[in-house]
């Protein structure tokens, strides 16, 4: 069972059971529905810009406890942030649960997303962790729909 | 717990010494295979008998004068006399090798439609199939301006036979109709729903892919059209199939494929085709596969596949009092016809996790929407979790599977 609770952490759990920033916005610039087609995992990001700023995110949709935690924590991550440095935040977090980056050795901007590494040990679930971040990036790049298999 | 006590006189520690996969571990626990759904485990016998192709008797069939294309193509051809008398076809040569139950309903629907479904006809297909038997059928509905028309459900996942004979008429071509469900375990009364719809002459097709593995077929009493099932979900090896029709309409039905092997005569005017089954059967096929289906109907055979059925019933029965006495969980199918499959869901937890808790603790189900989303809509979830048994499960398996399904509602408390 270590494994297990290197995936299922406290952490997850409670963003599983209390997403934040989990309601639509209304007058958001842009959204994105992201769609897993295998697991039925369907989620929307709603993207308010201020300026070249995240001035603020939200995300609505049914999935897994991987992909529910994970698009709780992306809002937190983002929120504040530039389109820039939103966009470096995926890139890194690609690459984390890709395998591409080691977030304990290689330098990053990661902080509490590193709990996420551990979705490296569960390749069918990585696609969970990683469904909003793409949805965040459609949203980010003006594009609607998004899907992952 | 009296279906315990009551469990049928059967030998699951011997039958377990046949499966090899069976004795392994996973992630530190011994192996609890519950997706025989998706794809039963294969004997020893039948993995005996696909080296022993291979090793001695690999080569081509039905063209080489030689030794071994000899060889190879009278083990390929004995394969079909098996599965001939397996499910009981009259003819041999009505049963025709396919890779598995989907490309096998691909064929009925294009080569079947492309001759006998015109604009304005209806296909009926139940609430309750697989993507694979409803896809074929739109895309041919879609090219010849035809409909489809959905067989209901009850809450309990079982069809409403009244309606579906309302629903047949002049206008119905083919009803395609699922043995046993694959998400909610439900049988289907196919025998008396084959007869309603040869009142008015309508051929039936049925997806037997999860029936085959679990309960003796006859394909002359069900009086069943046509008749399709995979290898890999009753102990052979992935790449065999069968699709069984009557006579009467593979000979009028043109060709799926076409190419190597499946022709009399050949020019650029004109091309004429052989007979069935080689009509159907374009191309060099699986024959390692095939030979290993027929192992597979001969381990069938040999051991008491009567008992065996009344084995897995107790321990479908088991598991849904085990499951069901856990207040979270609720089953999805409750049909009062059921073979092998559990279906379930976890109040506010999704089946992905439950899947992979389980995975965890060396038990192996499956978590999804089971290629059949409408009936995913129609119990509004998005997925479900699901066990699905054979007869070498046992009920500390079913036990373990239940302590397991705790252990998550525990994670996620």
């Amino acid at each position: 069972m270590s494994e297990l609770s290197d995936l299922y952490q406290e952490v997850i759990l409670e963003h599983n059971k209390n997403p934040r920033n989990f309601r639509e916005i209304e007058d958001a610039d842009q959204y994105a529905d992201g769609k897993n087609p295998l697991c039925g995992d369907a989620l929307r990001v709603y993207l308010k810009m201020d300026g070249e700023v995240v001035g603020d995110v939200a995300f609505k949709g049914s999935g897994c406890a991987i992909s529910k935690a994970s698009a709780s924590m992306m809002t937190q991550a983002v929120k504040g942030k530039t389109k820039a440095e939103a966009e470096a935040i995926f890139g890194e977090f690609h690459a984390m649960v890709t395998g591409e980056l080691d977030a304990e050795t290689q330098e990053n901007d990661l902080g509490k997303l590193k709990i996420f590494a551990g979705v490296l040990e569960f390749p069918a679930r990585v696609k969970c962790a990683s469904l909003s971040w793409h949805t965040l990036n459609a949203a980010l790049k003006g594009e609607d729909v998004v899907s992952t298999e | 717990m009296e279906a315990v006590k009551q469990m049928t006189n059967w030998d699951v520690e011997k039958i377990r010494k046949d499966f090899p996969v069976l004795s392994q571990t996973v992630n530190g626990q011994p192996l609890v295979y519950l997706d025989n759904g998706a794809s039963s485990q294969v004997p020893q016998s039948v993995i005996d008998r696909t080296s022993k192709y291979l090793a001695e008797e690999h080569s081509n069939i039905h063209r080489g004068v030689h030794y071994l294309s000899q060889h190879a193509t009278t083990a390929y051809e004995a394969a079909r006399e098996k599965v001939k008398r397996f499910i009981n076809a009259p003819d041999v040569k009505e049963c025709i090798f396919v890779r598995g139950t989907t490309e096998g309903v691909n064929l009925v629907a294009f080569s079947y439609g492309r001759k006998f479904i015109g604009e304005g006809d209806e296909i009926l297909v139940s609430q309750m199939e697989h993507h694979s038997n409803i896809i074929p059928w739109q895309m041919i509905a879609e090219e010849k301006g035809a409909t489809i028309r959905v067989i209901p459900m009850n809450e309990r996942g079982e069809l409403i036979i009244d309606e579906y004979e309302n629903m047949l008429n002049e206008r119905t071509k083919m009803v395609a109709v699922t043995h046993v469900s694959n998400s909610l375990g439900t049988v289907n009364p196919v025998k008396e729903m084959i007869a309603t719809a040869h009142k008015f002459g309508v051929p039936v097709c049925v997806d037997a892919a999860q029936s085959v593995p679990h309960f003796p077929v006859d394909v002359q009493d069900l009086d069943c059209d046509f008749f399709i099932f995979s290898g890999h979900k009753m102990f052979g090896p992935t790449g065999s199939g069968v699709m069984y029709g009557k006579r009467k309409w593979l000979d009028q039905m043109p060709p799926y494929q076409t190419g190597g092997g499946m022709i009399r005569t050949v020019s650029f005017e004109k091309t004429t085709f052989a007979p069935i089954p080689d009509k159907f059967e374009a191309g060099t096929p699986a024959i390692a596969a095939g030979i290993g289906l027929g192992a597979a109907i001969d381990y069938i055979n040999a051991i008491d596949f009567e008992a065996a059925a009344a084995y897995e019933h107790e321990l479908l029965e088991y598991a849904t009092e085990r499951l069901g006495d856990i207040p979270e969980v609720k089953i999805i199918g409750t049909a009062a016809e059921k073979a092998s499959v559990l279906s379930f869901t976890i109040e506010g937890i999704h089946p992905h996790d439950i899947g992979t808790i389980l995975d965890q603790q060396g038990i192996a189900i499956r978590a999804g929407h089971h290629c059949a989303q409408p009936v995913m809509e129609f119990y509004d979830v998005p997925a479900t979790a699901r066990a699905s048994f054979a007869f070498y499960n046992t009920k500390e398996e079913v036990d373990k599977l239940a302590d397991a399904v705790q252990k998550v509602i525990e994670v996620f408390a």
